[in-house]
């Protein structure tokens, strides 16, 4: 790989999209350097379960093509990107990580790819992920796990470990990742990524092969926050193809990415989302990014949300309820996995046949408990309790947001575990979401930025930024204006320490 | 705390149309016994007054014009079905042998 294709996968979306733009690089230049890289580090990371030479290269082409007829370009025209598997791709595979959809080719393309393609983003390929999404560290994948970049036996995150670890090694200056519990924020937190859940409603969910429906939400991931706006800027917005897409103007990300601006802000420090259970040197990095947001002018006051303990325990009976109704329709009749069809058995034989076959352990445990929440007898006690608790997440968020402009608090408990760790022990896997997951029961937005590496491991911690439904500005001008003092006291962004794989010298 | 016993499991099982053997389900009756121990602590919360929530954002109907769009392509909808007859998807039996 020359000198020059090492420059360039290691630019942001916002410089490549200028270059491209100036035609100081071509948009083919740009996408051979990362499908080069792709060649060079993915079988280490394993980040990408399909790679699309030849319609990243198409792409690109066209790029560069409407540039020369002087035509105007999107702002990440000629960017590559890096797809979530869960988002469908019309005849690319998309197997959202599970042995059910191996081989199979959407006839249709996820509202975000449309938008994709239509601003000339550059599909590089489909990411790795926790099958169907169900997991936190992609060991769940039927095709094996992503290795996280900073130390290749620790896992990336989860579900979106894939989109993470992608651009964390480089392989894509920004992914999609999707976030039902903090599918995009924690794999984020460990990578040293920023990734953002937007509103809930925010961006289309046509296409995004559902876990659970009203929790799920598709964002960016990027390597820095204005590389993340720029994104969100272009999936965003109404789609009447998601009756639950809100009608209603973006918020303006990418200004508020550049205002980075937090004089006068009142920021909360979640009372509950620190101390106990948080390693020490997470703690010890929040503590000092929330020092550092006061000495830029914020205002840092504590609040308390004393029902967000309770949140993981809802959370776990509404995402399975709602996973084992949306996973029903993978029974082997139009689509995907067909197992023990020899003409004698019965649909309802072949049906549990190719469930049983098609389906991994975690995907099983969850339809299973699912079930048993949703079933006569139980429902009232679980279910149906899960749900108030989910209307007192909502309220404690309410509460808190009449005293706050945004909340604060470490994104993950700890820095990324080892692969293995806690594959056989779904309660301490279920753990690493505790402080992602009141988002996405009230559906507000959220993102991890990084503030730096644990003393005890040298590995990346993350910040999370909660706001109010439909402020996802905040977001962006907050984590914008750390970022910019972070990157001012470390003297080049982090990811720079990071090892860089391949035996590339950076 | 209600206990999960290995028939009831099996139960589970054949409602979620899981074909799984008695090892498989074994393991996850133990491993479910955990879980809902865990989240039975959502009743903790005295909630008698509380509403439900089943959405982050109020829903109301959505409707569009009724007007005939395009559809799906017929060979595009077969194309990756596990088997097709005359065009159609071809299904096992749908009843049983009795």
């Amino acid at each position: 790989m020359s000198e020059g294709a090492v420059e360039l996968t290691r630019r942001g979306a916002a410089e490549l999209a200028a270059l491209v733009a100036s035609g100081d690089v071509s948009a083919i230049e740009v996408a051979s350097a990362h499908l080069d890289r792709i060649a060079e580090v993915d079988e280490e990371v394993h980040a990408f379960l399909h790679v699309d030479r030849d319609g990243a290269l198409e792409s690109a082409r066209a790029v560069d093509s409407a540039r020369a007829a002087g035509r105007q370009l999107g702002v990440l025209a000629g960017v590559p990107l890096a797809l979530k598997d869960v988002m469908t791709m019309a005849g690319i595979p998309t197997t959202c990580g599970s042995r059910m959809l191996e081989g199979w080719r959407p006839a249709y393309d996820a509202t975000v790819t449309r938008r994709l393609k239509a601003a000339g983003i550059v599909i590089l390929g489909k990411t790795n992920m926790d099958e169907f999404a169900m997991g936190s560290s992609t060991e769940h994948s039927a095709y094996g796990p992503t290795h996280n970049p900073w130390d290749l036996d620790r896992i990336p995150g989860g579900s979106g470990g894939g989109s993470a670890a992608a651009i964390a090694a480089f392989e894509a200056p920004m992914a999609i990742g999707t976030d039902t519990g903090g599918s995009i924020r924690q794999p984020a937190a460990v990578t040293g990524t920023v990734g953002v859940k937007p509103t809930y409603g925010g961006v289309s969910r046509y296409g995004l092969v559902a876990l659970a429906s009203s929790l799920d939400q598709a964002g960016p991931c990027a390597r820095s926050v204005l590389d993340a706006a720029l994104l969100h800027s272009v999936i965003a917005g109404h789609d009447p193809m998601d009756s639950t897409s809100i009608d209603a103007p973006v918020p303006d990300v990418i200004a508020a990415a550049r205002r980075a601006d937090v004089r006068g802000m009142r920021v909360g420090v979640v009372r509950e989302l620190t101390g106990e259970g948080y390693q020490p040197g997470v703690q010890q990095l929040f503590d000092e990014a929330v020092a550092l947001l006061q000495d830029l002018g914020a205002d840092v006051v504590e609040v308390s949300c004393p029902r967000f303990p309770y949140a993981l325990a809802a959370y776990y009976l509404i995402l399975p309820s709602e996973a084992s109704s949306n996973l029903a329709k993978f029974d082997g009749m139009r689509y995907g996995l067909r197992v023990g069809d020899d003409g004698d058995a019965s649909v309802e034989q072949v049906m549990s046949m190719t469930r049983a076959s098609g389906f991994g352990d975690e995907v099983v445990r969850r339809i299973m408990l699912g079930t048993y929440a949703l079933s006569a007898g139980y429902y009232d006690a679980f279910y149906g309790q899960a749900q108030k608790v989910r209307t007192l997440i909502a309220r404690d968020f309410a509460g808190a947001f009449e005293q706050c402009d945004v909340l604060v608090s470490p994104t993950t408990p700890t820095t990324a575990f080892r692969l293995g760790e806690k594959l056989d022990d779904p309660l301490a896997m279920y753990l690493n979401d505790i402080a992602t997951i009141p988002s996405n029961l009230a559906g507000t937005p959220a993102m991890s930025l990084p503030i730096g590496l644990a003393p005890e491991d040298g590995l990346p911690v993350g910040l999370q930024v909660m706001a109010p439904a439909m402020a996802d500005d905040r977001l962006y001008n907050v984590g914008a204006a750390l970022e910019a003092a972070l990157l001012a006291r470390w003297g080049s962004p982090l990811l720079n320490r990071a090892p860089t794989l391949g035996g590339v010298a950076a | 705390m209600p206990s999960i016993t290995r028939d009831e499991v099996a139960h589970l099982a054949k409602l979620a149309r899981l074909d799984l053997d008695v090892d498989t389900l074994a393991h996850h009756a133990a491993q479910l016994q955990v879980i809902v121990n865990s989240v039975a602590t959502v009743a903790e919360v005295a909630a008698d007054d509380v509403p439900p929530m089943s959405h982050p954002v109020s829903l109301v109907n959505v409707f569009r014009d009724d007007v005939v769009g395009p559809s799906l392509p017929r060979e595009l909808a077969l194309g990756s079905a596990p088997a097709v007859e005359d065009d159609r998807f071809r299904v096992p039996r749908i009843l049983d042998q009795q």
